[in-house]
């Protein structure tokens, strides 16, 4: 499960569409292996596409540097689909290099924007329940086997 | 010279959880050499078959990628902080 603070929530939503036509990008802190971000830092799509992303190795080596003073470690990554299903593409999937991160998902097909969350191990996806504290109701099944995805 | 490797996340189970690591080494080459050599889990993550670097890692001395330098063969001062970052990307 991925816990994600409002207001985190709200910065990383808010990237995505301000990056429009492009994909937008950013990067999650926290404990690695964890399941809170504690932080989140937006970085440019060094790909400038609304195919593809890259976070630019440097961006990934000022925010590293910037979670170690935090006491904390990059733990997971976001980025939005423009036009399709916040599910991981093939492609997202052949470059999950880290299989200990949070894989999250932002698509902005519709007019309201769609966040869900995976782990990618081995090339295989398995959806996580994202609980974003005053979002919904705990408890509540959040529907997770949709049309986006496989059903859990 | 002994150098601080900082790794990335994705590395660290390999060398017992540790985020930085002392490595000796003149060159990028030597050290990651050496790297995988110590920590025999993270052979095949960093360089290639052929002793290239792998695709999906960066590698930094300081803040410059030493893509942009002699590659493997980037001399590292004494006292630089060597960097091993993944490629982020997808589609």
């Amino acid at each position: 499960m991925l816990r994600l603070p409002r207001d985190l929530y709200s910065e990383m939503v808010a990237h995505c569409l301000a990056g429009l036509p492009d994909e937008a990008c950013g990067l999650l802190v926290g404990p690695y292996g964890g399941e809170e971000a504690s932080h989140l830092f937006v970085t440019p799509n060094a790909a400038a596409s609304a195919m593809v992303y890259e976070i630019a190795p440097q961006d990934l080596l000022r925010v590293d540097r910037a979670a170690q003073d935090l006491g904390a470690d990059i733990m997971g990554v976001f980025h939005s689909h423009t036009h399709t299903d916040a599910y991981p593409s093939p492609t997202d999937v052949a470059q999950a290099t880290d299989p200990g991160w949070h894989y999250v998902l932002v698509s902005l097909r519709d007019t309201h924007p769609v966040v869900r969350s995976y782990r990618i191990v081995d090339g295989q996806i398995t959806e996580e329940p994202v609980e974003v504290p005053g979002l919904g109701v705990p408890g509540l099944d959040l529907g997770l086997g949709t049309a986006a995805g496989p059903s859990l | 010279m002994a150098v601080e490797v900082r790794l990335p996340t994705v590395l660290r189970q390999s060398a017992g959880g540790a985020s930085v690591v002392a490595v000796d080494g003149a060159t990028i080459g030597e050290v990651l050499g050496k790297l995988v050599a110590e920590y025999p889990g993270m052979a095949g993550q960093v360089l290639t078959d052929e002793g290239g670097l792998h695709k999906f890692v960066n590698v930094y001395v300081d803040d410059d990628d030493v893509r942009y330098l002699q590659g493997l063969d980037t001399p590292v001062p004494d006292g630089a902080e060597v960097s091993i970052l993944p490629a982020v990307a997808g589609g």
